[in-house]
């Protein structure tokens, strides 16, 4: 048996999120280059700001405008910096307090080394050049001179014009996707134009595609056979809407098939016959297009229907 | 009140990169094991409860794949948390406690090797502020360590002690992923070198609960669970004191872990500066404190993401059972510098 498969697999996706009126408030002044907090139950000015007090839980709305410089509270130096953080140089991680607030925020402190940084040293903000109202409109912090408390903090409405109300936050994650051991073995047969299915050592079942256990019996399904490739149509559905990106016409029929000697049904398109033809019990068989790795569509036999206690079990 | 215990407690051997097996194929000698510790079948298993995490596989619903590896038909009683298999334990001591099951099945599993595992947890944080930085959770955690440094609570040398410690112990663990001399290596993330990291690595563990006398038929020694709490501070790292963890001394009081001593720290400390958070928080620092920490080696001899505060349960477990403990404490996490944290006292008879 040659080796397992491997492919790389991306998740990808633009996370769109609504905001509160606090969070709105705070991200439409990172776009004015304010920074605003919040007033907790207990009087103290929370920067980043949220919608709910972290003691409590008492919603809370009171903004507070804060400096936009800071105290470092601690720090990490990070010598790699990696895919969508802040800055591309080495930089350090850093939990900020800005002038007027209680608590600290997360940001990137560009500096030249890690020797150049401390806690309780002073950084100040480092605004981006394209502002949309969003954490990167901070670009990083960079290193202040001036003396801690230089800005007091102010109360503030919160509004602006032409307020952000919600942000789009793109995510990607980078995957190696190995299907295991039975997924492979079958993944493999079907570029020889074969369909094994796995048996069940306890209730002998056979399990196509098969994953590796019986679901039933919670044991390894060791024993390959190969079924097919002919089979029965269990039940079937018209798709009437065209998928993005499927080169497909519709109507179409997509079918449960009962492969011969299988004891489930695989699901695959219908074609080589009208959509309204299509019934329980046909008879068909895979059609592979060259270079295929797996059935383009199954197609009628021409053989006669299968008695429906041939394959009820399956339904 | 009822009492439950741990009947049994099983675990794959951790590697760095299980590409060869699936989820449920990896996982499933682990149940079989467990199961015939017991002599229990699958089917005769009152609620089964699972721990695991669609980010770490890159895949929707990826937990009904390794539920193939229990037989679930005919239909069973069954739950999943998106979380460390800690808390489907939670979960399944609560379902035994009111009475509506007599034994339960609790596994958890984890491949980190399919992606990249410090970045996939940057998608636990905050949407709004945080995760859109990305940073790692070593970065998370360094900013930890640094605090701590700061305060003079811990310097590099006692982390290195610590790391160095875990791994000597784990060369007696069969299952450990990382044991012996292990180089300090370079800094990750400053303070923290790669020996202060957890590896990463892929595995599985279960463990079988039973109640009262249920328990007893089913094996000579249970490791009766005392108490059991788990508490979680504030989502917002710049809120919270990161040299401290109330949650874990919350949840540890709670759990009956101050009423006598134990003998046995199983703690779930990914990074070594987060084992002296625990320490402070569960009062394990005392002069004359004799207590065991992780004689397993901990996570960081094994980190299988989601699995990991599991084995910390099992682990504690497994010395009651063998007569090596009369009573532990096993302490599990889950998100950032040690967000949530569970707790646990375990005794014999």
């Amino acid at each position: 048996m040659s080796e397992v498969l491997t492919a790389p697999l991306v998740v990808e996706f633009p996370f769109t999120r609504s905001l509160g009126p606090v969070q709105s408030a705070f991200l439409t002044g990172l776009r004015e280059r304010t920074v605003l907090g919040v007033t907790a139950s207990d009087g103290r000015v929370v920067v980043p700001p949220t919608e709910y007090d972290p003691v409590t839980a008492e919603e809370i709305r009171e903004l507070v405008e804060v400096g936009s410089h800071g105290t470092v509270t601690t720090w990490a130096w990070n010598p790699s910096p990696r895919r969508g953080q802040p800055l591309t140089t080495p930089f350090a991680w850093i939990l900020v307090r800005l002038d007027g607030a209680d608590t600290a925020l997360l940001h990137a402190l560009d500096a030249p080394g890690p020797d150049a940084v401390r806690t309780g040293m002073r950084v100040r903000v480092r605004w981006a050049a394209q502002r949309t109202g969003a954490i990167t409109d901070i670009a990083c912090f960079e290193p202040d001179d001036s003396p801690a408390g230089a800005h007091e903090r102010a109360p503030h409405s919160g509004e602006f014009a032409n307020a952000v109300t919600g942000i789009t936050t793109p995510a990607r994650l980078d995957y190696t996707y190995s299907p295991g051991r039975a997924q492979s073995r079958y993944i493999q047969a079907l570029s020889d134009h074969k369909t094994i299915g796995e048996r069940c050592p306890s209730c002998r079942k056979v399990y196509v595609p098969p994953r590796g256990a019986c679901p039933t019996c919670g044991l390894a399904t060791d024993t390959q056979v190969e079924v097919g490739p002919r089979g029965t149509v269990t039940t079937f559905c018209i798709v009437n809407i065209k998928a993005k990106n499927l080169d497909i016409e519709v109507p179409y029929v997509y079918a449960h098939i009962a492969l011969d000697g299988a004891d489930l049904a695989l699901h695959a398109r219908i074609g080589g016959i009208p959509y309204d033809r299509v019934r329980m019990g046909l008879r068909v068989e895979p059609v592979w297009t060259e270079h295929g790795r797996f059935p383009d569509h199954y197609r009628p036999t021409g053989e006669p229907d299968a008695d429906y206690d041939s394959y009820k079990e399956l339904i | 009140m009822r009492e439950v215990a741990i009947v049994a407690f099983g675990q794959s051997d951790h590697v760095r990169d299980s590409a060869e097996t699936s989820e449920v194929e990896m996982l499933m000698p682990v149940l079989h094991d467990v199961l015939a510790q017991t002599g229990l079948a699958a089917r005769d298993i009152g609620f089964t409860c699972s721990g695991s995490s669609d980010y770490l596989a890159g895949r929707a619903f990826s937990f009904t794949m390794a539920l193939d590896g229990v037989g679930a038909w005919p239909p069973i009683s069954e739950s999943h948390v998106e979380m460390d298999g800690a808390w489907a334990l939670y979960e399944a001591w609560v379902k035994l406690l009111t009475g509506e099951a007599e034994t339960a099945l609790v596994y958890a599993y984890g491949k980190s090797s399919p992606g990249d595992v410090r970045e996939v947890l940057t998608r636990q944080l905050d949407p709004y502020y945080v995760a859109p930085l990305w940073p790692d959770s070593v970065a998370l955690a360094a900013l930890q360590a640094q605090a701590l440094i700061d305060a003079e609570l811990t310097d590099e040398r006692e982390l290195a002690g610590i790391a160095a410690r875990s791994r000597a112990d784990a060369e007696t663990n069969p299952h450990a992923q990382l044991r012996g001399a292990v180089p300090a290596g370079e800094h990750l993330v400053a303070p923290l070198r790669t020996s202060d990291c957890p590896p990463i690595g892929d595995g599985a563990a279960a463990v079988v609960l039973a109640a009262g006398d249920t328990a007893r038929r089913l094996t000579d020694r249970p490791a009766w669970i005392r108490g059991l709490d788990h508490r979680i501070e504030a989502h917002s790292l710049g809120v919270r004191d990161l040299t401290d963890s109330p949650s874990t001394r919350l949840a540890a009081e709670r759990a009956g872990a101050f009423e006598r001593p134990v003998d046995t720290a199983e703690l779930h400390a990914p990074f070594t500066s987060q084992e002296v958070v625990l320490r402070r928080a569960l009062k394990l620092d005392a002069p004359d404190c004799t207590v065991r920490i992780n004689p397993s080696g901990g996570a960081l001899a094994a980190h299988p993401v989601m699995a990991a505060g599991l084995i910390r349960l099992g682990e504690a477990a497994a010395r009651i059972q063998s007569g090596a403990s009369g009573r532990a404490l096993a302490h599990a996490t889950s998100g950032p510098c040690l967000q949530q944290n569970l707790v646990a006292v375990l005794e014999g008879e």
